[in-house]
């Protein structure tokens, strides 16, 4: 489904702030895998999510998703493939639009002057009452009114509503509270099931990232350190993988959420 | 002052805060929708009435119409692609169009910096030999405004509601979600900005017809005296749907003509309504963030009485 072939990423070269984020990065993803990937601060997550959903291009590499090279195509263009939810609720909706307007820019098909239908409102309507929000009695609401957890879930269901082939959530329950996140996290688990994506979860939660989906991936240093399938991972504990980490990078877990969650 | 007069009156603003308020619905679009602000408007404006002012001279007073607004297109199509394509900043290439097409719009006029239309068959005389011997006759530049503004109006909310014009709205609200909606903010950008100065040169065509002759400065200033119809509509109608804002933009139009035609009346010199204008914008524009540092300007001016009571 997915290939990441040797890519890296610079940031700033040739500058006193030069940084290498990722460097000869390799990763296969088959259809219906759910990879949580967990790492320090720093450690590429975020970079490697923004080259494949292609908010920059990469130095080196290539990537392909379903056959297709996708290496230099611009990010607008992989955005019918790949869905993207960030861990900031606001990114992912147009404050000052509706509900409704939202929704049918994100899951409009149809030619550039058509218009939303009453069939399509209907169905937006279904969808939102999925989400057990109550959204679906504010579709005339500006957006901008919604809390975080609201924003989040319609986001959610924006880059959903055509299943894409691909989804990336980059911590995309950590700036909601608790209660909220559980429920978002509910709803993405569901989602992913019914449509059966491929999908990857950066997480800070060292327990959930050992429960949830099939696979787990640790990052350091723009390197891949740690693959762990179904099998291999089944039985581990949150210290399992701390010490696993350990030893396969030779120096300790250093991020303060991850030890603290 | 009687009735009579401050009917003219109110119909001279009028006419003029309509004809005017094509140029406000233009910044509607660039301005509130997209978050662009369109300095090339000026240049536009003049650009539109020029087109406009040649094409009528030439003998068709209809094409006049098309000829501006294509001529607009243009316009609109540079300043954007200078932003989108070219990386330059948004401001700076409204200036730039703004300052080229100074010269175009002298080599459009033939080198000359007026044209006069006096025995001109324009859109304005069109419509007046049509209502000749009715009633409405007298009315015949309100008539063409009216139409005008109302053909604009509708076809704004209507393309508003398009798949294309949600994503312009979108484009100004938040980029990053027309992108991952599969949608290129680049082109929106540009298909908004061509249509919002095809308003605006078809607003300084038809004022050209209406005052039957063209400057090269007709333009001038024109942006801030739109910005300040936007700012003071938004501030007559604050919330509402498109067709509510839209219709809000033209009020705001009027009402500024109005003011400055009683300010006119009260012997105000007509050089001063750039100041004015000027001056409404700052005022829109600074009155709520200052409003929003009134507490803390208070708090800080009783903090430090008290404190300099206690030394």
């Amino acid at each position: 489904m997915l290939y990441l072939n040797n890519i890296s990423k610079t940031f700033n070269p040739g500058t006193i702030n030069q940084k290498v984020a990722i460097e000869n990065l390799s990763l296969h993803m088959a259809p219906g895998d759910f990879a949580t990937i967990i790492g320090a601060n720093g450690a590429g997550k975020s970079t490697m999510f923004n080259a494949i959903c292609g908010s920059f291009l990469t130095d080196s590499g290539s990537i392909l998703l379903d056959g297709k090279d996708i290496t230099f195509l611009p990010a607008y263009k992989r955005a019918k493939e790949i869905g993207c939810l960030f861990q900031d609720p606001m990114r992912g909706s147009a404050p000052g639009m509706t509900i409704e307007e939202n929704l049918a820019l994100s899951s409009g098909r149809g030619g550039w002057l058509s218009r939303v239908s009453r069939s399509e409102i209907q169905a937006f309507r279904d969808r939102l009452s999925l989400l057990g929000m109550g959204l679906e009695d504010r579709m005339n609401h500006p957006v901008g009114l919604l809390s975080g957890g609201q924003r989040q879930a319609l986001t959610l269901l924006m880059a959903t509503y055509h299943p894409p082939k691909l989804l990336l959530l980059d911590e995309h329950t950590a700036a909601l509270d608790p209660g909220t996140a559980e429920k978002v996290l509910e709803l993405t688990k569901s989602i992913v099931r019914e449509n059966h994506l491929t999908c990857l979860m950066i997480t800070h939660n060292m327990s959930s990232a050992l429960e949830l989906g099939n696979r787990t991936i640790m990052m350091d240093n723009g390197h891949i350190v740690l693959d762990l399938n179904e099998q291999q991972r089944c039985g581990l504990t949150v210290n399992d993988l701390i010490r696993m980490f350990r030893e396969g990078t030779g120096h300790m877990l250093d991020n303060d959420r991850i030890l603290l969650s | 002052m009687n009735l009579l007069t401050m009917l003219g009156l109110g119909q001279t603003a009028l006419e003029l805060g309509l004809l005017c308020s094509l140029t406000t619905l233009a910044l509607f679009l660039s301005y509130s929708m997209l978050n662009v602000c369109d300095l090339s408007t000026d240049g536009c404006f003049t650009l539109g009435a020029a087109v406009g002012a040649v094409v009528a001279i030439a003998g068709h007073p209809w094409l006049s119409i098309p000829a501006a607004m294509a001529a607009g297109v243009c316009s609109g199509m540079i300043t954007a692609i200078l932003q989108t394509k070219m990386g330059v900043d948004s401001l700076l290439s409204g200036i730039i169009v703004n300052t080229g097409l100074y010269s175009i719009n002298i080599a459009v006029m033939g080198g000359s910096s007026l044209l006069n239309m006096n025995k001109t068959e324009t859109v304005f005389t069109k419509l007046k030999a049509l209502l000749s011997g009715t009633v409405l006759a007298a009315q015949y530049k309100l008539i063409v405004a009216l139409l005008a503004v109302a053909a604009i109006v509708v076809f704004l909310v209507l393309f508003l509601r398009t798949r294309l014009g949600l994503s312009i709205r979108a484009t100004g609200n938040n980029p990053d979600m027309v992108r991952s909606s599969s949608i290129n903010p680049q082109m929106t950008t540009i298909v908004g900005l061509c249509v919002s100065n095809s308003f605006t040169a078809l607003s300084g065509c038809l004022l050209a017809q209406s005052q039957k002759s063209v400057s090269i400065d007709i333009g001038t200033g024109m942006v801030t005296i739109a910005l300040a119809s936007l700012l003071i509509g938004g501030t007559v109608i604050r919330r509402g749907g498109i067709a509510k804002r839209a219709l809000s933009v033209v009020l705001g139009s009027f009402l500024f003509r109005m003011v400055y035609t009683i300010a006119l009346r009260f012997n105000m010199p007509a050089f001063m309504l750039k100041l004015v204008s000027s001056v409404i914008v700052v005022i829109a524009i600074s009155a709520p963030y200052l409003k929003k540092q009134w507490p803390v300007i208070q708090r800080r001016f009783t903090h430090n009485s008290a404190q300099g009571g206690q030394r």
